[in-house]
């Protein structure tokens, strides 16, 4: 059987003298929505930037369609097809919403045309010409996926999308990873709120201290959500 | 002879031009200054001493290789720009992430290092460098006299200041780089190479200030110290104007220049002392800078 399309292996990072990640081992295949799920401070978001190589020390193997990716500057991660949504949105002041869509350079063929991106999230057509940072929080979020999907990247890291958001808005987000999976994305997807995640993820990673401690796939389901809840629950 | 506000009109169109080619001076200087803070995060002390070495190389170009103004302006800013990359790439790469403090250690330190250097070799008297022909002589007004030479110093510095305005305003590189300096991380995570838009940005603002030496050099003396005197002018031109803001330290410059210009006509005393006035009153009421965004 081939390997998955991202593998990652005893991964480890360091913030200075911090270490943040003591081994991760978590795998995705194309096509599959897979959660990293945990409390806040366990890891998940320093393990996106650790495989897009932008943490300050990282060791370990990450390979993506079989490439090491551990020892590439940043820039040439991203050319390979991996796209990355942070949690804080990223989106620019100084540029107006066109200029914040067009921003990220096309790597592969394959992305989505103007024409499907604004299917997917009307509101922004209207507002092509607002500063970036004048949109509402939900459309700066749909802006920060919108914007990944024109590149033509096949594996979609996006960290946290329904944080602070309106129930609304959640429902949207969801509709849009759904379509996108139908679509054959791939997408390793952060979330604390498992609820939203649950009804999206083919498989769930539960990280805690820097390590993923379980996996539970959804059609797991009575003693799988259980042992979720068990793991979430505060 | 026509009178405005009981000055002779000659003399007050005089100063107004000499406030417009300092200004124009006190522009590209402080536009590639903004460029550079920008995205590099380092206050250029250097910057006079990489205007003077513009000077340098046009007058090197003429008396070692015949090579005549023009060739200069498009020549010295390439030669100068390269050593400029290369002071990017071997010193100022290592400042990342470090205080403001170092950086401006090791630029101030570095134009004193090649001042230094320049009036080893030179003197410090300065070296005659003529205008070129095609550009000699002037019109005359009919209110004033104006020299060629000096419009087309207000014209080019104008219509290079808007032709940067307009790359990093309008185009798609300009959004990469006003991207960069948000946020250097995310941009290249999007796959953009920043370490190398970061090496050719600084090359790129030394070039600028390269350029205004070449302008310069037939109008001031070609001198070690040229740019040691001016830089001091040009930094308050930056701050008045808001550290990183392009179309401010474009503004600031040419209206600074004017200010000074005038009060030359009106209170002589005060006009090497009136852009620090400004400096000082506009910090006071506009922390950040005129153009400038605050926080």
């Amino acid at each position: 059987m081939a390997e998955p399309l991202l593998v990652v292996e005893d991964l480890h990072a360091w913030y200075g003298e911090a270490h943040v990640l003591h081994g991760m081992h978590f795998s995705v295949r194309t096509g599959e929505v897979v959660t990293l799920l945990g409390r806040n401070g366990a890891g998940k978001t320093t393990t996106l930037k650790a495989i897009l190589g932008i943490v300050p020390r990282r060791s370990g193997s990450v390979r993506f369609e079989g490439q090491e990716l551990v020892g590439l500057p940043p820039h040439r991660i991203a050319r390979l097809g991996i796209a990355w949504c942070p949690e804080e949105r990223g989106i620019f002041a100084s540029l107006d919403v066109q200029e914040n869509l067009l921003l990220p350079p096309v790597v592969a063929e394959g992305g989505l045309s103007s024409a499907a991106i604004f299917e997917l999230f009307p509101n922004l057509r209207e507002r092509l010409s607002s500063q970036g940072t004048k949109l509402s929080g939900g459309e700066q979020q749909m802006l920060a996926i919108a914007r990944i999907l024109r590149t033509g990247a096949r594996l979609l890291l996006l960290d946290e999308p329904t944080e602070g958001l309106a129930p609304v808005i959640v429902q949207q987000i969801g509709r849009t990873i759904r379509r996108l999976k139908e679509q054959g994305f791939t997408i390793l997807l952060v979330e604390q709120n498992f609820r939203f995640a649950a009804k999206l993820a083919d498989r769930h990673y539960i990280v805690e201290h820097g390590r993923v401690v379980d996996e539970i796939a959804a059609t797991e389901l009575g003693p799988g959500q259980e042992r979720l809840v068990a793991y979430l629950a505060v | 002879m026509a009178e405005l506000l009981g000055i002779p009109a000659p003399v007050l169109f005089g100063q107004l031009l000499l406030g417009l080619i300092n200004g124009a001076f006190y522009a590209i200087l402080s536009l590639g200054l903004a460029v550079i803070f920008g995205l590099l995060n380092i206050i250029n002390f250097t910057h006079g001493a990489q205007y003077m070495m513009g000077a340098f190389t046009a007058w090197m170009l003429l008396n070692h290789l015949g090579l005549g103004y023009w060739w200069a302006l498009l020549l010295a800013p390439l030669l100068v720009g390269f050593t400029g990359i290369l002071i990017e790439r071997l010193l100022l790469k290592r400042l990342a992430g470090l205080d403001h403090l170092y950086g401006l250690l090791l630029t101030f330190g570095l134009a004193l290092v090649i001042q230094g250097l320049f009036r080893n070799e030179f003197g410090s008297t300065g070296l005659p460098y003529a205008i070129p022909p095609e550009l000699r002589g002037g019109q005359n007004l009919g209110f004033m006299f104006l020299p060629n030479y000096r419009a087309w110093v207000v014209g080019v510095s104008l219509a290079v200041c808007l032709a940067t305005w307009l790359v990093i305003e309008k185009t798609r590189l300009g959004s990469y780089l006003r991207a960069a300096t948000e946020n250097p991380t995310l941009v290249q995570a999007m796959g953009i190479d920043v370490p190398r838009m970061v090496t050719l940005t600084y090359g790129f603002g030394v070039a600028l200030a390269a350029f205004a030496g070449v302008l310069a050099a037939p109008i001031y003396q070609v001198s070690p110290l040229m740019g040691a005197d001016l830089i001091i002018v040009v930094f308050a031109v930056v701050v008045i104007g808001g550290m990183g803001s392009i179309l401010g330290s474009i503004v600031t410059g040419f209206g600074l220049g004017v200010i000074e210009g005038l009060t030359k006509v009106f209170w002589p005393e005060a006009s090497s002392t009136v852009i620090f006035v400004i400096m000082a009153i506009v910090l006071l009421l506009r922390p950040a800078g005129l153009f400038g965004r605050s926080g």
